[in-house]
């Protein structure tokens, strides 16, 4: 092949086709969604993040979690997600417009994590963030224990100590277990996670 | 009369024009692409290492939990970062530069561009990597790197850029070979992916759900727009080379490129069929990747067609039999790419260790295998020196070929078992982790498989550097070829 300008058109428009359509296109129209207000509550939806939360995402992003847990649930005409109970509706584009980055996953080593916020309790997390293996029978999870700090009890516990630990690293009698900062920001994060605000373009679907 | 021209004069030989010219250039690409090619091969054992530290992960959960920056969401990333960036792109760079050499027929210009570059490249990834294990990872796949790591990549990239476009422009005339239409357009390509993603996802990130396409896009098309075409313009250069005939159908070669151009760089959404986009989206990803059957037989059968007859060569040419084992691959992952678009096969392998038994079949059998053998050939051209040992060849190929093969045979049955226990409403979850448990044990294996290969090239090439061993006279083989008038009365 000898005609350059030819060659050089080609490689340019090819590629300028796909950027149109999977950049450009996305970025003007799912880039700018915004949140909508319920008509009956006057409610935002989805709802604003607390601060702590915000700071529990960006652990959730240190510490790889996506890596095993998506955040999507997928249509009932494409997958089983909602019979078996990720979500009672499929997740759309605004659901993700305060999520830093989208955390949409592409594993499911562990289980899928959009709505886990309705599922556990702080309590529960703290213990299973701790020792997985302990609170959920043959998980495979890594344990996060340094995101927590085991320390000599000062007079009176701890009001956030965990409790209820059982295992190899449970505390010895005197010692208590509390969550650093780190840790409680992503339990609030985790806590956060529960997509069940109404959006008009996402209506719940029945299961015949 | 001829011959007594070239007794006095040996330059008056065309053969022997073409020699001084072809080693002029070799002498001239040597310390750069040198440099490219052993930084490659050390990220190559340090991404290996991280690798094992992440599959023995799965196997033993409590391996290494007390530190923050050897957890599995760390350790994993850093593996595929290092790979990506540290090995494969580097590798990538070094075949790249010396064939763009070699075929605008002109020594290497500007040599220091290229040095300059190699080194902010290394120092980008170097960054990144202790980035990512310190904490401060994107989470974003294949761009995990932190922002403060990816300008020095990008820097170090345009030096590249422009060192090629010089290049370009100061070629001897004549015909441009097709594996120059691969290498141009990968490297316009990539600055364009890159500079893209670093934009809307790093510094100004954009919202939502829109970052997953941006993402995907990015992701799927280092692969097929950066990796594939380095890969391929290699193989073209290569075979052809090795078995000294030319390629079968020079119209082939053109309907390959421009529909892999065409359709490879709307694959990305398939990554995310049934995620939070427009259908039209998600559909156009899956037509695209369908449509990738064209390029992919239209390779596959101008590869085989130049090769048949001498396939013999795959006996005694380490460089064929990597270059060939690579071709095969490609074939075989992008066909097993098309098929796993389709949404109803999909809804079943999406979110399981087959699509990483998948990309480890495209980004390892194909273009690892494939810059293995490019490496094998182009070394001693740089350094005038041959390889020092047949057989820790022969360990490489083994080593390498049987433990990639394990590898995806084991996460591809380990994940089809995963995905329909994942699929099936009455199972319950931690079975899709018992039922696969087993395979990721014999992943795990054939992880250490792949890491003793790499130790052993990396001694090799060391030893290369070395110049350990007598000095031969000719290439390194596997066995003594078959002179082909001894084949032809056989």
């Amino acid at each position: 092949m000898n005609r350059l300008p030819l060659l050089f058109l080609g490689i340019f428009l090819t590629f300028a086709s796909a950027w149109a359509g999977l950049v450009a296109y996305p970025y003007l129209a799912l880039g700018r969604l915004l949140p909508i207000t319920s008509e009956e509550t006057g409610e935002l939806a989805p709802p604003p993040l607390s601060g702590l939360a915000e700071a529990g995402m960006a652990v959730y992003s240190a510490n790889g979690c996506l890596y095993c847990h998506s955040q999507q649930v997928r249509p009932a005409y494409l997958s089983t997600d909602i019979a078996k109970g990720l979500g009672p509706r499929r997740t759309v584009a605004r659901d993700y417009i305060r999520s830093k980055p989208a955390f949409l996953g592409t594993m499911r080593t562990g289980p899928d994590l959009t709505n886990v916020g309705l599922r556990y309790s702080a309590e529960w997390q703290h213990r299973h963030l701790y020792e997985p293996s302990e609170v959920s029978k043959g998980s495979i999870m890594p344990a996060f224990r340094y995101l927590y700090t085991m320390q000599k009890i000062q007079g009176a516990p701890s009001a956030d100590a965990l409790k209820d630990l059982t295992g190899p690293y449970a505390p010895k009698p005197g010692y208590e277990v509390v969550p650093t900062e780190d840790a409680k920001a992503l339990v609030a994060y985790l806590l956060s996670l529960k997509r069940d605000y109404a959006l008009p373009e996402a209506p719940e679907e029945s299961l015949e | 009369m001829t011959t007594l021209v070239a007794s006095l004069n040996p330059a008056s030989n065309e053969q022997t024009l073409d020699k001084i010219e072809r080693s002029a250039i070799d002498a001239s690409a040597r310390l750069p692409v040198l440099l490219f090619f052993g930084t490659a091969i050390f990220w190559l054992v340090v991404g290996s290492l991280l690798a094992l530290v992440a599959a023995f992960k799965m196997n033993i959960p409590g391996l290494m939990d007390s530190e923050a920056w050897l957890t599995f969401g760390r350790v994993r990333p850093a593996h595929l970062n290092t790979v990506v960036y540290g090995w494969a792109s580097a590798a990538g760079i070094g075949v790249g530069l010396w064939l763009m050499a070699r075929l605008c027929r002109v020594a290497m210009m500007n040599t220091s561009l290229l040095i300059v570059a190699a080194i902010f490249w290394n120092l980008g990834v170097f960054v990144g990597t202790l980035g990512i294990l310190a904490g401060d990872s994107r989470s974003i796949e294949w761009l995990e790197f932190p922002g403060y790591a990816t300008p020095i990549l990008f820097i170090a990239y345009a030096f590249i850029g422009i060192w090629g476009v010089i290049m370009f422009r100061f070629r001897k005339p004549g015909h441009v070979y097709v594996s120059q239409w691969y290498l141009l357009a990968a490297f316009l390509w990539f600055p364009w992916l890159y500079a893209t993603v670093n934009i809307l996802l790093i510094w100004q990130p954009i919202l939502g759900s829109a970052q997953g396409a941006v993402n995907w896009w990015f992701a799927h098309n280092v692969l097929g727009l950066w990796f594939t075409p380095i890969g391929l313009a290699s193989a073209y250069y290569m075979i052809p080379k090795v078995i000294g005939r030319p390629i079968h159908s020079y119209y082939l070669s053109i309907l390959g490129f421009w529909s892999l151009a065409l359709f490879y760089s709307w694959n990305g959404m398939h990554h995310l069929i049934g995620g939070p986009f427009p259908a039209w989206m998600i559909s156009a990803s899956v037509v695209a990747s369908v449509m990738m059957f064209v390029p992919v037989i239209t390779v596959a059968i101008n590869h085989h067609m130049t090769t048949k007859g001498h396939f013999d060569g795959l006996k005694w040419s380490p460089t064929l039999r990597f270059t060939v084992f690579g071709a095969m691959s490609y074939t075989i992952v992008s066909f097993q790419g098309s098929l796993m678009a389709i949404p109803t096969l999909n809804q079943i392998t999406h979110f399981t260790h087959y699509t990483i038994g998948h990309s480890h079949l495209g980004l390892y059998a194909f273009f690892t295998m494939m810059m293995f053998g490019a490496m094998y050939y182009i070394v001693p051209r740089l350094i005038g020196w041959e390889w020092p040992s047949a057989s820790l060849i022969r360990w490489h190929f083994w080593l390498a070929a049987i433990g990639i093969l394990i590898m995806f045979g084991a996460l591809t049955f380990g994940g089809i078992i995963q995905g329909l226990a994942l699929y099936d409403p009455a199972v319950n979850f931690m079975n899709s982790l018992y039922f696969a448990s087993p395979w990721l044990w014999v992943r795990s294996f054939s992880g250490l498989l792949l890491t003793a290969a790499h130790v052993i090239f990396a001694v090799h090439f060391v030893m290369m550097l070395l110049h350990t061993g007598a000095k031969r006279g000719e290439p390194t083989l596997f066995a003594r070829p078959i002179p082909e008038e001894e084949t032809l009365t056989a």
